[in-house]
């Protein structure tokens, strides 16, 4: 008797059925839906203690700004955190669902986990999808093996580095940390940097902008310091808001009509609820 | 005086009734060039590579060079259209010399006349692949500018072309300010090179410096910068990471 598709186990990788079908729809004129991608600056630094992780928070949908105050870095574990670029639902589904995995590992080690396997969950989920799935990442992380930090591309390589840019503002965050990283800074230098590095795409970039996120991680202790900086607040040309002082204005007529005289008043129960 | 200065552009291909013949790609390249205002006038820096696709063929070439007695200009792109602009602007100059009048033109007017040529010959489908950073000092007063091969110009405390612009324009918007002294003005000169030289492909470890004052111009002799490669996590970056780089 001929094997039925059905009792064969699921292959991993992409599942490629609906391509054709979906090449016949932008055929007949269908236009596929557009995506939200976040126009990013997120950054990363080891310093002596541990890793600082910076990001802003705009996320774009082609030239207008989304959401002007998103959370662009995810909780991966307790002492494991990661900054997302490139499509927002992609980096939001996939840190969940290796954070997912992280936690049940958790309880079946019974062990803090370790920044490198979030890096080999999240490299071998995204390579499967050969890049489809949109997720730059900056992974950085305190384990007991010290302090890590990774950047993730969509097809799934990875990189080890003390400091690490990502997102369309990549380049202006890298010129930052190139001219002032150096290794071994305390914890106030190296989140100061992060924030000159974050605010340096925020200003130079236009996917990046608003405010700049902090989150401190060092051993046996997270920093998650969301709007560390604002920098960009909503201003008024007044501070009492708008004013609109009696005279300003020319008076040409005035007319009052008493509202009252046309209401009348009927007797009756009061209306129920 | 009888002769008329002839426009550089001539009659087009398509008026001349040949198949259309215009520049489609750039070949041999140079790389960003960054300028920016000090006290005493102008200081434009570039590497001196000239890359020819993915190669690094030619490293001593000079993309700064002196126009007349108040200008610079730094170029980057195509550098046989760099080597064609200079040939208009020594026509330029030896033009208004002629005149002998005591008036030369100064960095304004020859960054206008730059603009004319760029925007004509890319209206013309057959643009000059070039940015070009114009700086230069006259009657003490500073003019630092910038044209692309699109026409695009405008003049700025500081500029950059290609790369220049993503590297070195955010440290010179934070860390500018007006009246550097040249020893500032190169630190920060180089702090700019050097991410360049880090994140650039096509930039290479050589770098020209030409600073234009009132006095004059002055091109200083090539020189390599310090790189830093010792991070401890360039060491081993795979330990524990089996698969990373």
């Amino acid at each position: 008797m001929a094997r039925v598709d059905t009792d064969l186990p699921p292959k991993g990788g992409f599942s490629f059925d609906l391509c054709r079908r979906n090449e016949m729809l932008v055929k007949k004129g269908v236009t596929l839906p557009g995506f939200k991608k976040t126009g990013t600056t997120i950054v990363g630094l080891v310093f002596q203690d541990g890793v600082v992780l910076g990001a802003d928070t705009r996320a774009t949908e082609g030239p207008i700004v989304a959401d002007k105050n998103c959370e662009k870095i995810h909780y991966m574990a307790p002492n494991i955190y990661c900054c997302g670029a490139g499509t927002a639902a992609d980096t939001e589904a996939v840190t969940d669902m290796v954070s997912s995995q992280l936690q049940l590992h958790r309880y079946a080690t019974g062990r803090e986990s370790r920044v490198v396997t979030a890096l080999t969950l999240l490299k071998s989920h995204l390579f499967s999808y050969q890049g489809h799935v949109s997720a730059a990442l900056v992974l950085g992380g305190v384990d007991v093996t010290g302090p890590h930090l990774h950047t993730v591309y969509p097809h799934g390589s990875t990189d080890t580095l003390p400091f690490a840019t990502m997102g369309s503002g990549s380049l202006a965050a890298m010129s930052v940390f190139e001219s002032k990283f150096k290794e071994g800074l305390t914890r106030d230098e190296g989140i100061s940097l992060v924030a000159e590095a974050i605010c340096s795409g925020i200003f130079n970039d236009l996917g990046s902008g608003s405010n700049v996120d902090v989150c401190v991680i060092t051993k046996g202790k997270t920093e998650y310091l969301r709007n560390h900086l604002l920098p960009n607040p909503r201003t008024y040309v007044s501070s009492r808001g708008y004013s609109f002082v009696n005279g300003h204005t020319e008076v040409l007529s005035t007319k009052i009509i008493p509202l009252m005289e046309n209401v009348e008043i009927a007797e009756g129960d009061v209306m129920e609820e | 005086m009888a002769q008329r200065f002839e426009a550089p552009n001539g009659p087009s291909v398509e008026e001349l009734g040949l198949d259309s013949e215009r520049t489609l790609n750039p070949y041999v390249t140079g790389t960003s060039v960054i300028g920016l205002k000090y006290k005493d006038g102008i200081i434009l820096a570039a590497d001196t590579g000239g890359s020819y696709g993915s190669t690094l063929r030619y490293k001593s070439v000079e993309r700064i060079k002196p126009i007349g007695k108040h200008s610079l200009i730094g170029a980057s792109g195509e550098i046989s259209d760099f080597q064609e602009i200079l040939k208009y602007l020594d026509e330029l100059i030896i033009y208004d010399n002629m005149w002998d009048d005591g008036n030369s033109l100064g960095p304004k007017e020859v960054h206008n006349y730059l603009n004319r040529v760029m925007y004509n010959r890319r209206n013309k489908f057959n643009p000059l692949w070039n940015s070009l950073v114009l700086g230069g000092v006259k009657n003490g007063q500073k003019y630092l500018g910038v044209v692309n091969m699109i026409g695009t110009h405008f003049e700025d405390n500081h500029v950059a072309t290609g790369f220049g612009n993503h590297l070195a324009r955010p440290i010179l918007r934070a860390e500018w300010h007006a009246d550097l002294s040249f020893e500032e003005a190169v630190k920060l000169v180089e702090k700019c090179l050097l991410v360049l030289l880090y994140r650039d492909r096509s930039a290479i470890n050589k770098f020209q410096i030409a600073k234009i004052t009132e006095e004059g111009v002055t091109i200083h002799p090539t020189y390599s910068l310090k790189t830093f490669w010792g991070f401890s996590a360039f060491q081993n970056p795979a330990k524990g990471a089996e698969g990373s780089w």
